[in-house]
């Protein structure tokens, strides 16, 4: 009996030994980061690293085809286009990027006089000058051997060791030239491309449509003759000329516009008309190069603060600070009246501060909002699931940060978007449409119906503020307070907007010709609502809308859709009513009166216009086209004013909210400020490491309690199992003993 | 049995035709080539002129399945269903409509999902046998009972609720491991416990059950009663004999499983960050990336097959008595 209890003791004696020694292996190999729970391998850095995330992997990261927020988060980084936003000032306004000084405009007539911009002018030339010292980064394609580019014919020998661009040997680099812009722009026109803006600039460069056809062509022949691809194909661009972009000398270069197009130079801040070189072009078109997918499209090569150390889209990007990035410092002025006078602490100073920049792929809410409160993301937004934990509502009905998060010191910016969001009437409808004053008053009577404060609440958390007109704040032509309303949705009470009552709108309706929202039939006015929501998450707000219809004693027909079919109905003027948005380009009115202007009408474009409510009043058409040439100032405000009236009240849209984004931060993220139109803000950020590295150390003690507690639960549960197996059997033995001394 | 394969791979050309044409047909009833290119294409406006150069650079301006323009064989060659399957059949998967090569994105992404399903394969299978002969040691008793229970209960909750919970527990509040992420080599074994853990225990309930019908059967019969009669251990007889005449059925639903392993775990990965396949033919489904779709679904199908072969090749190697032919 004390021999078998002895055996059965060092059998558990083994395995509880056995089970500390992987339960410490497990420690150990946890404990190689500083904190158990850190994301990161090596987290005591001696130099800044900025850790952020991206929620979908980038698809484009070619800046001829990129015209997404999510790849603009990095190419701004890489790339530098002529110009660019000023970081601090309010209105945006332009600076020179790559530039000695914003580009010098001349205007020309038709019999090439240089006249004043507001005389008839046929042309216009913007001469551009740029900056010494400005150099990309290095890269294999610049590397020569001889006269010859040492990797432009690459053997599969060389490729062998090749996985990333990263991986080769050697790599150089060559000042930035005037070229390169036109390369750029070049580009664009070749349909192989797939330029989702030249269509939009077509119309404005001299000579662009006519260059496209020549070069398209062409390369369709080359790739014919080749028997290849637009992929694989080298096409030399360089020796076809575009009359209305062309370099003068290595640093000056001139583009000719057709007529006056002041809105250009914002065009010029985006990553469209980066520089290219066409060394880097060539360099890509390499078979061995495709087929590990490294392109132009996951490679880019600019002369930007940063270039792409690591492209892995499904797990992290990583940036690194461009040795060779020009000088370029920190703004010295320009301070919003609502900003911290702390953003002008770094006034003067070189940029970038930081020298590395982490992205990793966040696809969902739980662990993104979970490492940013555990330190190890530096900023962060607020989704729906967070909102509640990050921020409060005060009784007067101002955002404020919960008690959690001032605990951790967490900083909090909230700025409204150059964006609406709106709902839309389909103006060649025979119900909802038209531009009769019945017809106006019963958009008008819906517009007061739709509660959009109530919607903002439910919602947005109240991440939103009610649209008084197509324009959004901030951009030339918002105006706030009374005078900024739209009267006929609108009453100015107590200081502030207060939309009218659903009875002023059931008279609105009763004039419509449609009181108790009946018909002359007497039967309820049936409207057919188009919407991409279909989801069960989207039937409270579906039910949303059918109750504000309701209101009227308005039938609401909903009709889901794919994306598909919904731009599909749009495009061909199938849809009744439905919900659409828009995102600034740029920050000129322009950009958001062009979504009404006539010519943009999706019946009057194929389906290609932006102007899906198909709004088309000859009035406010006529002033659009006045307008969109005028330089701001008064006359154009009183011209932007006027266009406002008309729309407000021909209601074609209801217009919906301007979403209002929030911004979270920890306390050692410095020089803060939102910039809803810039890309390239990394530069200006700073990291205090040392309060980081402390703060992520109290933050993430490991607890170890719980971790003894299971080890000797385990420990504890050896015993009585080899107790109970032994007992189990001693009786399957006895009862087949039984069993055969029965059978005996 | 070499005949017996090479009959069942030539069998396999027909289903796989089959397959690409269902593929085929539903993803061109729900997505034209217009529709794809503006989804492409991304643009705020797109023209005309945009979608068609975008078609002829990925040859969706050639009919699906009949080309009336063309004459002779060209009719049916001349298609983009003829031209896109004969390249799937020599496994060269092209490239995705945003430009990548699939083949290169495939060999990236199978890595990180082949570490954590692999694991999670093994080590569930090793515990969920292990739970239920155990469970067969004890049945009829109350420790049987309720781990029946417990197992049930298990298989109830979502596996959403597993993950949260995990993430919640482990990271959040105890700092124990990362809440999501990746890293390859030895540094990528943190990031690993806490999804393979929690793979693990989500499948104990419905695996536990199974194997435990399973040996239940095996633990009556006449071989087991000899086994003890020689004296045996409770241990032994199971291990060494329930396990393998258990392990028939057992192979019928796990070997099949093997191939298609590396095809990742949608929400595992998603949660977790972890860069693999799983979302690969999702994402693409919702970015109307035809290149992907078919490529993943005719993949997922030469996998799916070659696991039902190689399950029929392990019959004939755990029992004698099966022979191919």
């Amino acid at each position: 009996m004390i021999h078998r209890f002895s055996g059965l003791f060092k059998q558990t004696a083994k395995r509880a030994i056995g089970l500390v020694a992987f339960s410490l292996f497990l420690i150990v190999n946890i404990s190689q980061a500083s904190n158990w729970n850190s994301p990161y391998s090596d987290d005591k850095l001696d130099h800044q690293v900025y850790y952020t995330s991206f929620s979908s992997p980038p698809k484009h990261l070619d800046p001829v085809i990129s015209y997404n927020s999510n790849e603009w988060t990095f190419l701004s980084q890489i790339y530098e286009p002529p110009l660019q936003y000023h970081y601090l000032k309010r209105p945006y306004s332009l600076e020179p990027l790559t530039l000695k000084s914003l580009p010098r405009i001349r205007y020309f007539d038709k019999a090439g006089s240089e006249v004043s911009a507001d005389a008839d002018v046929a042309y216009s030339e913007y001469l551009f000058e740029l900056k010494d010292g400005v150099r990309y980064q290095p890269h294999p394609a610049f590397v020569k051997q001889g006269e010859l580019f040492k990797y432009h014919k690459l053997s599969k020998d060389q490729l062998k060791s090749i996985k990333t661009v990263n991986d080769f040997k050697m790599t150089a680099t060559r000042a930035l030239v005037a070229e390169d812009y036109i390369y750029a722009i070049k580009r664009m026109a070749l349909r192989q491309n797939h330029s989702p803006i030249f269509d939009s600039m077509k119309p404005y460069i001299v000579g662009f449509d006519e260059f496209s056809k020549q070069v398209t062509q062409a390369f369709k022949d080359q790739i014919k003759v080749e028997s290849s691809n637009s992929k694989l194909s080298y096409f030399p661009l360089r020796d076809y000329a575009l009359e209305g972009a062309e370099a003068l000398d290595d640093r000056r270069f001139k583009i000719i516009i057709n007529g006056v197009y002041p809105q250009f130079l914002y065009w010029l801040t985006m990553n469209f008309f980066a520089p290219i070189p066409w060394e880097v072009d060539k360099f890509y078109k390499q078979q061995g190069l495709i087929e590990k997918n490294i392109t132009l499209d996951t490679s880019p090569v600019g002369t930007g603060p940063y270039y792409l150390a690591e492209n892995n889209p499904n797990q992290r990007m990583r940036l690194v600070v461009n040795p060779n990035h020009h000088q370029e410092f920190y703004p010295t002025d320009g301070l919003a009246e609502n900003a911290s006078p702390e953003l002008l602490n770094d006034a003067g100073k070189k940029l970038p501060f930081i020298k590395e920049v982490v992205y990793s792929l966040e696809k969902e809410s739980v662990p993104l909002w979970n490492k940013f409160l555990q330190g190890y993301y530096d900023a962060s937004g607020v989704s729906s699931d967070s909102f509640d934990q990050a921020i409060s509502i005060s009784t007067g009905g101002n955002m404020e940060l919960t008690e959690q998060m001032l605990e951790k010191d967490i900083q909090f910016l909230a700025q409204v978007q150059p964006t609406i969001f709106y709902f839309g009437f389909n103006m060649a409808d025979p119900v909802v449409g038209g531009y009769s004053e019945k017809q106006q008053k019963l958009r008008q009577a819906i517009s007061i119906a739709l509660n959009t404060e109530e919607y903002i609440s439910i919602f947005l958390n109240g991440r939103g503020e009610p649209a008084q007109g197509p324009i959004p704040p901030g951009l030339f032509g918002y105006q706030e307070g009374e005078q900024g309303i739209n009267p006929y949705v609108y009453e100015w009470k107590k200081g502030r907007a207060q939309r009218k009552s659903i009875e002023q709108a059931k008279q609105l309706l009763t004039e419509a010709g449609y009181p108790n929202g009946r018909t002359k039939q007497g039967e309820p006015l049936t409207i057919h609502y188009d919407s991409l929501d279909s989801g069960p998450d989207s039937q409270s707000m579906l039910n949303w809308y059918r109750k504000q219809f309701a209101k009227l004693g308005i039938n609401l027909v909903i009709r889901s859709s794919d994306y598909n079919r919904f731009q599909d109905k749009v495009r061909k003027a199938k849809v009744q009513t439905f919900s659409w948005g828009w995102n600034a380009d740029y920050p000129d009115p322009e950009n958001f009166l062009f979504l009404l202007y006539g010519g943009n009408a999706a019946i009057h474009t194929d389906g290609g216009g932006v102007n899906g409510a198909n709004y088309d009043n000859p009035e406010f058409n006529r002033l659009f086209e006045k307008m969109k040439t005028m330089p701001n100032g008064e006359k154009r405000l009183k011209v932007i004013n006027q266009m406002l009236d008309i729309v407000r009240k021909d209601a074609p849209w209801s217009w919906g909210f301007n979403p209002k984004a929030l911004a979270l931060y920890h306390s050692w993220l410095k020089n803060v400020w939102p910039n809803a139109l810039a890309n390239n803000t990394i530069k200006y950020k700073r990291i205090d490491m040392e309060v980081r590295d402390q703060q992520r150390i109290n933050w993430n003690q490991p607890v170890i309690w719980p971790l003894v507690i299971v080890l000797l639960l385990l420990l504890i549960s050896i015993w009585p199992l080899t107790k109970a197996y032994r007992a189990r059997q001693n009786t399957i033995i006895s009862s087949n003993k039984t069993e055969a001394g029965g059978q005996q | 049995m070499f005949a017996y394969i090479v009959r069942r791979l030539l069998f396999a050309i027909p289903i796989l035709i089959g397959v690409n044409l269902i593929t085929f047909a539903l993803f061109f009833m729900v997505n034209t080539p217009d529709d794809m290119a503006r989804a492409q294409l991304g643009a705020k406006q797109t023209t005309p002129e945009m979608i068609q150069a975008w078609k002829e650079d990925r040859g969706y301006d050639k009919p699906l399945f009949i080309n009336l323009q063309a004459s002779g064989h060209g009719t049916i060659t001349q298609t983009l269903f003829v031209q896109e399957s004969v390249k799937l059949f020599s496994f060269d998967f092209g490239q995705s409509d945003s430009g990548r090569q699939i083949s290169a994105d495939i060999y990236e992404r199978m890595w990180p999902s082949l570490a954590i399903a692999l694991p999670t394969f093994i080590i569930g299978l090793v515990t969920n046998i292990a739970i239920a002969l155990l469970i067969v040691l004890f049945r009829g008793s109350t420790l049987d009972k309720v781990t029946m229970a417990v197992a049930v209960a298990i298989m109830s909750v979502s596996g959403l609720f597993y993950i949260i919970a995990g993430q919640v527990l482990f990271s959040k509040m105890w700092h124990w491991v990362p809440i999501s992420g990746y890293a390859e080599g030895l540094d990528g074994f943190r990031f690993l416990i806490l999804p393979v853990l929690i793979g693990v225990f989500a499948g104990i309930g419905a695996g536990t059950r199974w194997y435990r019908s399973i040996f239940l059967e095996e633990i009556n019969k006449d071989y087991v009663r000899t086994a003890r009669a020689k004296g045996l251990s409770e241990i032994k007889v199971l291990f060494g004999h329930v396990l393998q005449n258990g392990l028939l059925p057992i192979l019928t639903g796990v070997v099949v499983v093997i191939p298609t392993l590396f095809m990742g775990s949608l929400i595992m990965e998603s949660f977790f960050g972890i860069p693999g396949l799983g979302s690969y033919t999702i994402d693409a489904i919702r970015s109307q990336d035809f290149g992907i779709v078919k490529a993943m679904v005719f993949l997922g199908s030469v996998l799916y097959i070659i696991g039902l072969i190689l399950t029929d090749i392990s019959y004939t190697y755990f029992d004698p008595r099966v022979k191919l032919s």
